[in-house]
């Protein structure tokens, strides 16, 4: 009886199919990972720049060249075959070993950004030519991210290229990690324009609907500061309810976001280890709330201090974006919502701590169309859905019973319905009315009774 | 009321949950002997492929149980004394029941041939099945199916997945010949074929051979052919797992018979699901549902019965669904392989993808009859209500957007469908 988890997977062992190409492909790969470690050696900073540059070259050729082999080996449709068999994407050896490598580099580039200095230094031709400037250890950051979601993005392409819903929104998510948090951004600073991100808002980007922030953009010379001010408080405060209640907390969390973008590319691999049991939705909602409404005290108290001219907190206001920056900005969303990837899944930092992510929820619960529909009596309570849902939503649990599944923290990411394989789950921005109405076809209580 | 539930698959578990609905103070306690929890059966192939482990196919947490006040004991029953009212465990214990319910599911059919008994040829049904495939499935050069079924092609994508070769046995002429028409068969069979696999069709196998340590060697097929294999998958179908109930005064047939409330002979003894055999009327034939969805549309209805609210069991209309491969497969009301007189069928099918849609309808009368869909999802409650009502297959034509249920951004075919329809339909009237 299998009692244990393991238990089943002990006769797992086939016939390794990685052909030459793939190999090749893992083995450009690495060499490429290796040549990026090569400038902290005491080479000339020419020679470290063209180590490093070649380094990122080789890597993206290697993974490039894999992915194309291995998924034109299969035929497009569901395969997640041997993820809960293999370690590398069931907490096994290779899951830590990822976990601990990512969680380090996380703790380097906030805390011992000295560490990299030699990489940092590699990419400044690069960072002068993109925005004016040297580089620092953000705009490493910055690259090393929009290349993990572009690389990563081509792998969700491939692996779901049987699902037009699934590949629109891959290329969504590439689209505004490039253009609206990297490009922009860093053109913005080229012209001496103050840095900014079109597609992060309040409460994500907290200090955005900060007075702080919000003199600051207002004193700029020019009138875009202007403009971004307008941006962020009218997509913040009109902007999101609107979107949200035609079509649910996707149109942000899975298709624009860059935390979503990155969960759902080089997160995917890792989406069926998030924890789906009731335990963990009471910590959800113990804690996503709390953060929400802290964020939202926050913005007010600050606003009415900025009014009483610094009567109301004095100095203390700067001192508290600090430490929120720190404990939440820093810790959750980076070091443990990235870098715990391999073990806790790709949304723990969505789903645990985001303030908009709350926000957005709220709003998709209480107001608005977007529902994931069940069709009529055809599920078989598979768990699939389940399993592949990166937020720990039981779909199952409402599938079984015919109910539409409603869920304030459902990012629309669409995959319980591409791996459901019944075809029960369809997201659909429907009608409020009956929104809630489960199907007649399993439990029709009324009907049986009249017979 | 102190109920005993023999059997936690999806028909005893559904009973337990709607008693308890209907009854908050009822005693339940269910006895199984495969599990010490409720499993989804159809997710059994998803352990073997790595897409799930054992947790994640268990439909409820475990807290689920002792919150509903449903008491599991995990053990095997032996007999039961329906004098005494007492069920029997193997270590003899015995339990009072007021009422029993019957859910004790199927067991695979086997074939009758020689070689059968050796290790390596097995059914797939349970967890123990399941055990075994993995031991008898490590690094083995070939498997052979028998059976042309859903549980055959099942095996057959999961051997495919874990690369091993396979030799697909189908005795009908094109797959799944016993229940759909010859275009769905065919365009399946591709498919499988697309997959390397071996698919032999009006190929049965007569013979399994083994080696000195009692393990399957090879097979030899009706046609005389000797296939070398190391594992031999048998789906044939599965009949009722009621032997234990033999040499009582149950009445039992095929499975345990009950009458349309799924009461059986006996006194406040029900059966329902894969294991019972429904006589509506005695000059009706008797039915045996084997599917996920009809033992929980029976365990729903046992339930009322169960709890003095005697209810006749009514499946509505037939609905069914699968997937091959890739392929997803619907069906809502009456398709048969043969059409039935006066009936006749609209086919349309992609001209390169893998995507087909059927719809029968009364000749005569013009009312719809069923649908068959591959590749293409419809919305069953808009079927179920065409169907009931009996709509006019033109009235079908001009709705038939409504019924569509793919998901966002997939190309629809409702235009060629409809003209594909609408000129086979005027060939019928001219
Ligand atoms: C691989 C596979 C795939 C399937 N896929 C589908 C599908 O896609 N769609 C569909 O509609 N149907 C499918 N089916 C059929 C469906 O799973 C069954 O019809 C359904 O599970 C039957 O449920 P049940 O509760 O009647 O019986 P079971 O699920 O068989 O449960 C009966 C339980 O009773 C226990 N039991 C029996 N005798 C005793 C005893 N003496 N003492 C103690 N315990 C006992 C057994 O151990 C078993 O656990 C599939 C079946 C299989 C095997
Ligand atoms: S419920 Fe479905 S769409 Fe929503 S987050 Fe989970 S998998 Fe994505
Ligand atoms: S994946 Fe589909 S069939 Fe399986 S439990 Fe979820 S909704 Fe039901």
């Amino acid at each position: 009886m299998p009692t244990s988890d393991q238990s089943l997977a002990i006769g797992y062992n086939y016939h390794d199919q990685t052909d030459t190409l793939q190999k090749v492909g893992l083995t450009i790969f690495t060499l490429g990972l290796l040549l990026l470690f090569l400038p902290s050696l005491p080479v000339s900073s020419v020679l470290g720049q063209g180590l490093f540059w070649s380094g990122i070259g080789l890597s993206l050729l290697g993974l490039v060249l894999y992915l194309i082999q291995t998924y034109q080996k299969s035929h497009p449709g569901v395969r997640n075959n041997g993820v809960w068999l293999r370690g590398s994407t069931s907490r096994g050896n290779i899951a830590w070993v990822t976990a601990v490598g990512l969680t380090g580099f996380y703790i380097i580039l906030y805390w011992f950004p000295f560490l990299i200095e030699p990489q940092i230094r590699a990419l400044d031709s690069f960072s002068q030519w993109l925005r004016n400037k040297p580089a620092d250890h953000w705009l490493l950051y910055g690259t090393f991210y929009t290349i993990a979601i572009l690389i990563m993005g081509l792998r969700a392409l491939l692996k779901y290229r049987h699902s037009p819903y699934q590949i629109i929104r891959t290329l969504s998510v590439m689209f505004f990690q490039l253009g609206l948090a990297y490009l922009i951004p860093y053109t913005l600073q080229k012209l001496n324009e103050p840095e900014f991100y079109f597609s992060y808002f309040w409460p994500l980007k907290y200090d955005y609907l900060f007075p702080g922030t919000v003199g600051y953009l207002v004193n700029e010379p020019g009138a875009l500061g202007v403009f971004m001010v307008f941006w962020s408080a009218v997509i913040s405060l009109v902007g999101v309810p609107i979107l949200t209640y035609f079509f649910g907390k996707r149109w942000y969390c899975s298709w624009v976001c860059g935390c979503g973008g990155l969960a759902e590319t080089a997160g995917d691999p890792y989406r069926q280890l998030s924890d789906k049991s009731r335990a963990a939705w009471q910590w959800e909602v113990a804690i996503i709330y709390p953060v929400l409404g802290f964020i939202v005290i926050t913005t007010l108290l600050l606003w009415i201090n900025s009014f009483m001219s610094g009567g109301l907190l004095g100095s203390l206001s700067d001192g508290f974006a600090q430490t929120y920056g720190f404990f939440v900005g820093s810790i959750f969303s980076g070091v443990i919502g990235v870098g715990f990837y391999p073990i806790m899944g790709s949304r723990v930092w969505c789903r645990f701590g985001c303030p908009m992510a709350a926000y957005l929820g709220l709003l998709q619960k209480h107001f608005s169309r977007f529902r994931i529909t069940t069709n009529g009596g055809q599920c078989i309570s598979c768990g699939n859905c389940s399993t592949y849902c990166e937020m720990g939503i039981d779909v199952r649990w409402y599938a079984q019973q015919g109910q539409p599944i409603i869920r304030s923290s459902c990012v629309g990411c669409g995959m319980c319905a591409t791996v459901c394989p019944r075809g029960v789950l369809n997201l659909e921005n429907g009608p409020r009315e009956g929104r809630y109405q489960p199907t007649t076809l399993i439990s029709p209580e009324n009907l049986r009774i009249l017979s | 009321m102190r109920v005993i539930i023999i059997g936690n698959g999806v028909t005893g578990v559904t009973a337990a949950t709607t008693i308890r609905k209907l009854d908050p103070t009822a005693h339940i306690t269910i006895i199984s002997a495969e599990s010490e929890h409720f499993f989804s059966r159809t997710a059994l192939m998803y352990l073997y492929m790595g897409h799930m482990q054992y947790r994640h196919i268990k439909p409820y947490e475990d807290w689920f149980w002792p919150e509903r006040n449903i008491n599991l004991l995990h053990a095997a029953v032996q007999s039961v004394d329906f004098n005494a009212k007492q069920v029997i465990l193997e270590n003899h214990t015995r339990i009072d029941y007021d009422k029993l319910l019957l859910a004790t599911g199927s067991l695979p059919r086997t074939l009758g041939i020689p070689g059968e008994n050796l290790a390596g040829v097995q059914g797939f049904y349970s967890l123990h099945d399941l055990a075994q495939l993995e031991q008898y499935s490590a690094n083995i050069p070939r498997a052979v199916i028998v059976g042309g079924g859903l549980i055959g092609i099942e095996l057959a994508e999961m051997f495919y997945t874990r690369c091993i070769p396979v030799t697909f046995l189908v005795r009908e002429p094109y797959y799944w010949g016993n229940i759909l028409p010859e275009a769905e068969g065919t365009l399946i069979q591709e498919h499988i074929r697309a997959h390397g696999i071996d698919l032999r069709l009006n190929t049965t196998v007569s013979e399994i051979t083994g080696d000195a340590e009692g393990r399957v060697k090879s097979i030899i097929t009706n046609k005389g052919e000797e296939i070398a294999a190391n594992l031999v998958g048998v789906a044939v179908g599965v009949k009722p797992n009621v032997s234990f109930l033999e040499n009582s005064d149950l009445k039992i047939n095929r499975g345990v018979l009950v009458n349309q409330y799924l009461e059986t002979n006996l006194p406040d003894v029900y059966a329902a699901g894969d294991c019972a055999e429904i006589l509506p009327e005695p000059e009706n034939k008797p039915v045996v549902e084997q599917l996920w969805y009809t033992g929980r549309m029976q365990g729903e209805t046992v339930a009322h019965s169960i709890c003095n609210r005697r209810t006749v069991y009514n499946r509505g209309i037939w609905f069914n669904s699968a997937k091959f491969f890739d392929i997803e497969y619907q069906t809502y009301g009456q398709v048969p392989a043969v059409p039935a007189p006066e009936t006749d069928s609209l086919l349309w099918q992609h001209p390169k993808e893998k995507k087909l849609v059927r719809i029968n309808y009364h000749q005569p009368s013009g009312k719809v009859l069923g649908f068959n869909l591959l590749g293409i999802r419809y919305r069953h409650e808009v079927c179920e209500k065409w169907l009931k009502e009996e709509k006019p297959i033109s009235y079908v034509l001009k709705h038939l957007r409504e019924a569509n249920f793919d998901p966002e951004f997939y190309r629809r075919h409702e235009k060629e469908i409809i003209r594909t329809f609408s000129r086979q339909l005027s060939a019928v009237l001219s």
